[in-house]
């Protein structure tokens, strides 16, 4: 027998996707385990990246990944209040500062429409620089994407998962697939937390998908090229320099440099495209980082010798294809979603709606599902210290209460590293990077964590 | 309606606090973040700190004590564990309180919120980024008030006077340093303070600098500039002051790009008259005692301008940070006759030439220096007549 018996569905991978899948299929009705090398979800791709809720309005025409984001945008937007998730109404400027971008701006905009973002058109400079006056006066003209968002980029993957716990699921971490056998209807994973038996498993590998691929099917046909960006992150007394989401021309390679508000409060600027072997490290380095902050200032001329709050990297699961690879082998009970690149914040909804079809069984879903609340993360939103009983602000720089720690450390998911702490709260991700509130956080999260904040006590 | 709001319990806060009250001040309070007062000696866990003040040596924690019990002796409203989030023109500021969100309107704020180092983050250092690169003053905060350690074996970066007292905090709690790094050809720290490391044994590596940080979970290694490998299982980011003044940079107060502080004048006052500052908000950064003298000295000018007695602030002349200076404070000078106080200046580079004050092309003031970044350079004003028409005062050290 294996543990917790016989699952209609096994989830490889607590990314976003993995995350919305899970979500998706336990509100159809079916028995889910989503399987979770990490420590936490999103330990992956998901983990780092610009937060912003696309559109699709410069997408491949007619792509999967078009309708995915489409569809991912609409849920999103349909479901966030009852998972109480934040939306930065931003909208987007696709910012032209050459000749040739200029000219490219009709196109960009023509796309747009044939995407279905109807609402996308062309400003001149002066309305650009009306909408932006801290822009600087370089900028020639620019397309105005009006419902190109951000959002909280981990509460909203929490929010499925804890959606999918509420109402039945079941989340497994530290348990990484090894392998698996397909035999009379049924797989048979095995996983450093032993075997797990499901009807059917959807690979949501990220970064891994290729891999998981090979060791469960004995081949792949797509193979990972990691694809790292860079970040800065902005003092939040840079908010107020910029309210919309200001984007490049687009190449063929990459959406390119971005600066963003995000949904804490501050001003963001990344991501760089670096290909590289390692699916693991996301390492930043001091030019890239400088050059990083130097683009936004030139874009943005106030942010000259503005305060650094943080910076990051993400990994790209990109493959040697544009597209997603998503593959159905119905017989075989199994689906892969991968190669979910640059766009899989926003269409993971929608990914899990198409997993949902390819699956195509019957199942009995719920009548009255649960809806849990994120954590009050937002910046633009009510935090939690506003309302009283919060026992004690422990991070300062972000206004982190005990409460909140306590509930993260608790709850159906508790948060099991420092990363997932302050994925859940924000702890520690504030201007003073942990001077003040690292040593209570290690006293708080004592006996807490596998690799814990202090190695030990001190000895006087 | 307060009298006087004091944003922040620090030394400088509390000596403010216990001058307005002996001053006869009657409603002056402390709003302190922290469950109590008493500020970054709190976890600085080594003399020498009260020599002036109590004319003896304590310890940070000791010193902290007794300013705390001082505060509260003389009166002083303190409340404690209130976070200030904004500040709004005229003395008005919000804050975080135990029973929600505060509104706290003051005839006069003093904003007294310190200085921090600068984190790894805003460093630009490279690699990944795993648990275990701390700043000195969490260090502090793990070994004194929590009783824990955050690695066994690190890399000290930096040999500011602070990066000295990190070693020496580690090597009282059980922690080995392994190396300290320092970017510049010699140490910060003034001799003979500046051999401290070498008499320790640990080895010191001038003119180099982490280029990345190697750990998956736990920092495990680094790579310095000069191509070295060091094992490790922590980084301590020492020095590199930043004035704590994200209230003020948020706020209407005009703040100093060089300081990095808010810009006031000799008596401490900022672009909007209700607000006062000082301590190393003002500037990085000073010692303790100094926060405290002039936290005292501003709570007096604090107690004058209720009272009346402060000179308009429309009449300033600016003062400017001119070459080889990195910052000056005060950068504003109310006009009076005789101008009293003083100028305090850094320098961003070791510079030998002349230290000059002067107004178009009136010299107010000269002499021969020679010097280093982090070094305190301090001008007397009443030694300076500006003209009665000046506007601006250049500081500047000239070949
Ligand atoms: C720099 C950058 C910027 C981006 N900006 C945006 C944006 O603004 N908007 C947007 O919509 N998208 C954006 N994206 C894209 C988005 O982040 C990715 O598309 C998305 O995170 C991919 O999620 P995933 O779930 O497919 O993969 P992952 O997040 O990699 O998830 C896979 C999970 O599977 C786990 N796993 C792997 N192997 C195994 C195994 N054998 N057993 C068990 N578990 C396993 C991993 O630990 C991981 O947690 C950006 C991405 C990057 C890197
Ligand atoms: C790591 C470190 C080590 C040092 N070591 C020494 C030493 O060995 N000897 C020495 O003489 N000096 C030392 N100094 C310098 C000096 O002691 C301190 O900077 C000194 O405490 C300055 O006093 P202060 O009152 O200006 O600020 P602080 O002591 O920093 O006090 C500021 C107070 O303001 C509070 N505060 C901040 N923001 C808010 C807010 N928004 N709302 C409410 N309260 C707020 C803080 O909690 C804090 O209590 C050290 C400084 C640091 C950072």
């Amino acid at each position: 027998m294996t543990l917790g018996g016989m699952f209609d569905v096994a989830i490889v991978g607590g990314g976003v996707v993995g995350c919305a899948v899970t979500r998706r299929f336990v509100l159809e009705g079916a028995k889910v385990v989503l399987l979770e090398k990490g420590a936490d979800i999103l330990s992956g791709a998901s983990k780092g990246n610009s937060a912003i809720l696309h559109t699709g309005f410069d997408a491949p025409p007619d792509s999967l990944e078009l309708a995915c984001m489409q569809a991912g945008y609409a849920e999103y937007m349909e479901i966030r209040e009852r998972l109480r998730l934040p939306v930065l109404e931003t909208g987007a400027i696709v910012a032209a500062w050459t000749e040739e971008e200029l000219a490219k701006l009709p196109g960009i905009v023509a796309q747009a429409h044939g995407n279905g973002a109807a609402d996308v058109r062309l400003l001149t400079r002066a309305e650009v620089l009306a909408r932006e006056p801290e822009l600087s006066g370089r900028v020639l003209g620019g397309a105005l994407v009006p419902r190109e968002h951000v959002i909280d980029p981990w509460s909203a993957p929490l929010a499925y998962v804890l959606q999918a716990l509420a109402n039945g699921g079941e989340v497994r971490r530290h348990t990484e697939v090894l392998g698996g056998r397909f035999a009379d209807g049924a797989w048979r994973l095995e996983t450093s937390g032993g075997p797990v038996e499901a009807a059917y498993v959807i690979n949501c590998a990220g970064l891994y998908g290729d891999v998981v691929d090979e060791r469960l099917t004995g081949a792949t046909a797509f193979s990972i090229k990691p694809r790292k960006g860079q970040f800065v992150v902005f003092d939040k007394a840079a908010a107020k320099l910029l309210r919309t989401i200001l984007l490049p021309v687009p190449t063929e390679r990459t959406k390119g440099i971005v600066v963003t508000p995000t949904a804490f409060g501050n001003l963001l600027v990344g991501p760089t495209a670096e290909e590289q072997e390692s699916r693991e490290r996301a390492a930043v380095d001091e030019p890239t980082l400088r050059m990083l902050a130097d683009k936004a200032a030139e874009l943005v001329p106030a942010l000259a010798g503005m305060p650094v709050t943080a910076v990051y990297a993400g990994i790209r699961p990109a493959t040697e294809r544009k597209e997603y690879r998503v593959r159905v082998e119905a017989e075989r009970h199994y689906i892969v979603l991968g190669g979910i690149r640059s766009t899989g914040l926003t269409a993971a909804l929608g990914l899990a709606q198409q997993a949902w079809r390819l699956y195509a069984r019957p199942h009995a879903a719920p009548a009255a599902p649960l809806w849990p609340q994120a954590p009050r993360l937002a910046e633009h939103g009510p935090r939690d210290w506003q309302s009283p009983g919060y026992g004690e602000i422990v991070c300062h720089c972000e206004m982190v209460t005990k409460r909140e720690i306590e509930a993260a450390l608790d709850g159906p998911l508790p948060a099991q590293d420092y990363g997932g702490l302050k994925r859940r709260t924000r702890a520690g991700m504030g201007r003073c990077q942990g001077f003040y509130c690292n040593a209570r956080l290690a006293e708080i999260t004592l006996g807490r964590f596998a690799d814990p904040l202090a190695v030990g006590a001190e000895h006087a | 309606m307060l009298d006087v709001a004091i944003i922040g319990g620090g030394p400088a806060g509390i000596a403010a606090a216990l001058t307005l009250k002996a001053r006869g001040v009657r409603r002056v309070a402390i709003l302190e973040r922290e469950a109590v007062l008493g500020g970054v000696p709190r976890h600085c866990g080594h003399p020498p700190f009260g020599l002036r003040e109590f004319g003896r040596i304590l310890t940070g924690p000791a010193y902290a004590r007794r300013l705390a019990a001082l505060a509260e002796e003389a009166g002083v409203e303190i409340l404690p564990r209130y976070s200030v989030t904004a500040l709004q023109p005229g003395g008005v500021v919000q804050a975080a309180t135990p029973n929600g969100a505060a509104t706290i309107r003051a005839r006069r704020v003093l904003l007294a919120t310190g200085a921090r180092e600068a984190p790894r983050a805003a460093r630009f250092v490279g690699g990944d980024r795993p648990l275990g690169v701390l700043n000195t003053g969490a260090l502090q905060a793990y070994v004194h008030l929590h009783g824990l350690a955050p690695f066994r074996r690190p890399v000290v970066v930096g040999t500011e006077l602070v990066g000295l007292s990190a070693l020496a905090t580690c090597r009282s709690h059980g922690i080995r340093p392994v190396a300290v790094v320092e970017a510049g050809a010699r140490p910060v720290a003034r001799w003979p303070l500046g051999l401290f490391p070498k008499l320790l044994g640990i080895p010191t590596y001038f003119n180099d600098g982490i280029e990345e940080i190697r750990g998956h979970g736990r920092v495990e290694a680094v790579r310095l500039r000069g191509g070295r490998e060091l094992t490790c299982d922590g980084v301590l980011l020492t020095g590199r002051f930043l004035p704590e003044a994200s209230l003020a940079r948020l706020s209407h107060l005009a703040l100093d790009p060089g300081s990095l502080g808010p810009v006031i004048d000799q008596y401490g006052r900022c672009s909007d008259g209700a607000y006062f500052a000082a301590g190393n908000l003002l500037r990085p950064i000073e010692t303790a005692g100094w926060s405290f003298r002039e936290g005292a000295a501003i709570g007096g000018y604090i107690a004058d301008d209720l009272a009346g007695g402060l000179p308009a602030m429309e009449e300033s002349i600016n003062i400017v940070a001119g070459e080889g200076v990195k910052f000056v404070v005060p950068q504003r000078l109310a006009r009076v006759t005789p101008l009293r106080g003083r100028l305090q200046l850094r320098v961003e580079a070791a510079i030998s030439g002349r230290l000059r004050v002067s107004s178009e092309e009136a010299v107010l003031y000269k002499r021969r220096i020679s010097t280093r970044p982090e070094r305190r350079i301090l001008i007397e004003l009443d030694e300076m007549r500006p003209p009665r028409e000046a506007r601006q005062l250049v500081v500047e050290i000239v070949p």
